[in-house]
């Protein structure tokens, strides 16, 4: 229980640092965990190079999502579009520095799932964008 | 390929299976000849649901609790080693129905009532279960889809000259046994697939007899829907699998309507889960998706390869005993290219009264048409008993089966 729930994670829980939407934004996406109803979008500008300038998130969810999501949002400003979409799963758990079952990894991969469907322009955010090799 | 290797001990291997330790009959050990109906199973699969129905009992996907985490984390963990058995690329090609039937009628339902529209031609063999026959004619009833049947000759090989032509009239499916359930033959499924594939079809193979007595491996096919039964590899009752290639399977609609294939529902729509979710409506069959994961272990550590070399050498020693006994004959090829599948009839005995007397000698095997009542028509023979080999058989086996055979002659001839 002290693992799930560190300090770190409370913490951006209850104060995340980049919840927010943008208006106007390059690109935005928002979908949800069809298992327990989590709901994230997230909003990024980039500049002229594809550098993400501006990023935030909003919505409702679980602490290890919104938790998540803010640190997320955290890792990405100042890098690429391009290197976003190489991230997968591996990179959100070591940004949450936890170990998840398979329930709540659902949770924690959402921020990521919209935020990849957002950059690649698709209409649905599926398990596969986060995915690593199988 | 050596095989002293690693030769499987048929022995040690029997111990694994509770039931066939025990006695019939009063006193006779059973002689389990009923394996191309259902297999038996070793302890390790009934351990495996028993643990779970103990410690882990819980619905998967939603719940937080300890039990539920170890339940979804088990049917997952399951659902991946299944799909490395059949060397699919990615889990989620995976998805688990009842059994053959159902997921047949899966791909008939969600594909073909999408795909097909009337005169389209649907190709498939005289050979068939009827799982692979009577969802395909419901579904030409309905949306007026022409059939085609590729003959099957009395040696009980597929006529490939009339599936060529066949093919040359541009059919959208071609849907065909890889292994026959009562011939033992095994069809030349890769050249069959790539021969539907510059036709432009889609294939989809009945892997029910094939999948647990041979390495099947779907990427080396190429085939883009594979259907096969737990029940039948060691696996329990009550679940089955469709492999589909992830494209295609992207690109169907849903097929039963519930919770769990869903992401989102408003009152009058809602939008479809991701594969494999999106074909697994409603609480599946969890004990028995982890039961199938053991079994697929317990084939794993034998090894496919070990099996098919076993069955084989089961398989050339019994067609020789078998043309032994007097008035016997053995429906199928004697090529290679078969499986330790015996379909016989013998002169002047019914069916049934051979399955009696070999069962009063402690000795299972089946009597009547197997489900494939065309191919028996084709034959001309109303029933035929059938002897079915598995990994757990032996060639003693062969010869108390042919000495019970001998005492049916003794009764009736």
């Amino acid at each position: 229980m002290d693992d799930l729930y560190r300090e770190v994670i409370i913490e951006r829980h209850k104060n995340p640092h980049h919840r927010g939407t943008l208006e106007p934004y390059d690109y935005s996406f928002e979908d949800e965990n069809p298992f327990c109803g989590d709901h994230i979008r997230v909003d990024v500008r980039t500049d002229e190079s594809g550098m993400i300038t501006e990023a935030v998130f909003s919505g409702h969810g679980c602490a290890i999502s919104t938790a998540s999501a803010d640190l997320l949002i955290e890792s990405i400003i100042g890098h690429s579009v391009e290197e976003v979409k190489k991230m997968t799963k591996d990179d959100v758990l070591e940004l949450l520095g936890i170990e998840l079952g398979p329930v709540r990894l659902k949770c924690a991969l959402l921020p990521l799932k919209v935020l990849k469907a957002g950059v690649y322009g698709l209409d649905q955010a599926s398990d596969r964008l986060v995915e690593g090799d199988e | 390929m050596d095989q002293s290797a690693s030769k499987p001990d048929i022995r040690k291997i029997k111990a694994d299976f509770p039931t066939l330790n025990r006695k019939v009959r009063s006193s006779f050990d059973l002689i389990y000849l009923d394996s191309a109906a259902t297999s038996q199973k070793p302890e390790m699969v009934l351990e495996a649901m028993d643990r779970y129905y103990r410690l882990s009992n819980a619905n998967i996907h939603r719940g937080i609790h300890t039990l539920a985490e170890e339940a979804t984390a088990q049917y997952e963990d399951a659902r991946q080693r299944i799909a490395k058995f059949i060397n699919a690329r990615r889990s989620r090609e995976v998805i688990f129905t009842r059994n053959t039937t159902e997921s047949i009628n899966l791909v008939v339902n969600s594909w073909g009532r999408s795909r097909l529209q009337a005169g389209d031609l649907v190709v498939l063999t005289e050979m068939e279960h009827h799982s692979n026959l009577v969802p395909w004619q419901l579904l030409a009833s309905q949306l007026g889809i022409r059939l085609e049947f590729v003959p099957v000759d009395l040696t009980g090989t597929l006529d490939l000259e009339v599936y060529q032509g066949l093919l040359e009239q541009g059919p959208k499916m071609v849907a065909f046994m890889h292994m026959s359930n009562v011939l033992g033959t095994i069809n030349p499924a890769k050249e069959m697939i790539s021969a539907a594939h510059r036709a432009g079809a889609l294939v989809l193979l009945d892997g029910a007899q094939s999948v647990p007595h041979l390495p099947v491996d779907v990427q080396d096919l190429d085939v883009d829907f594979l259907a096969f039964s737990g029940h039948k590899m060691c696996g329990p009752t009550g679940i089955g699998v469709l492999y589909g290639k992830e494209t295609v399977l992207e690109s169907m609609p849903p097929f039963l309507g519930g919770g769990d294939m869903i992401k989102k529902v408003f009152l009058r729509s809602f939008t479809p889960n991701d594969l494999p979710h999106k074909f697994e409506a409603g609480t599946p069959a969890i004990a028995e998706v982890i039961g199938l994961g053991a079994a697929v272990d317990y084939l794993d550590a034998i090894g496919m390869e070990q099996i098919a070399l076993h069955e084989h050498e089961i398989m050339r020693y019994g067609l020789d005993e078998l043309a032994k006994v007097p008035g016997l004959k053995v429906y199928g090829t004697d090529t290679l290219q078969r499986g330790a599948v015996f379909s016989f009839t013998m002169e002047n005995v019914h069916p049934h009264d051979v399955a009696q007397v070999l069962d009063d000698l402690g000795i299972a095997v089946r009597a009547g048409h197997h489900c494939a009542m065309p191919l028996h028509e084709k034959y001309g023979l109303p029933a035929t008993t059938r002897a079915s080999f598995y990994l757990y058989n032996t060639l003693d086996e062969v010869d108390r089966l042919v000495e019970g055979l001998s005492r049916v002659n003794q009764l009736f001839r």
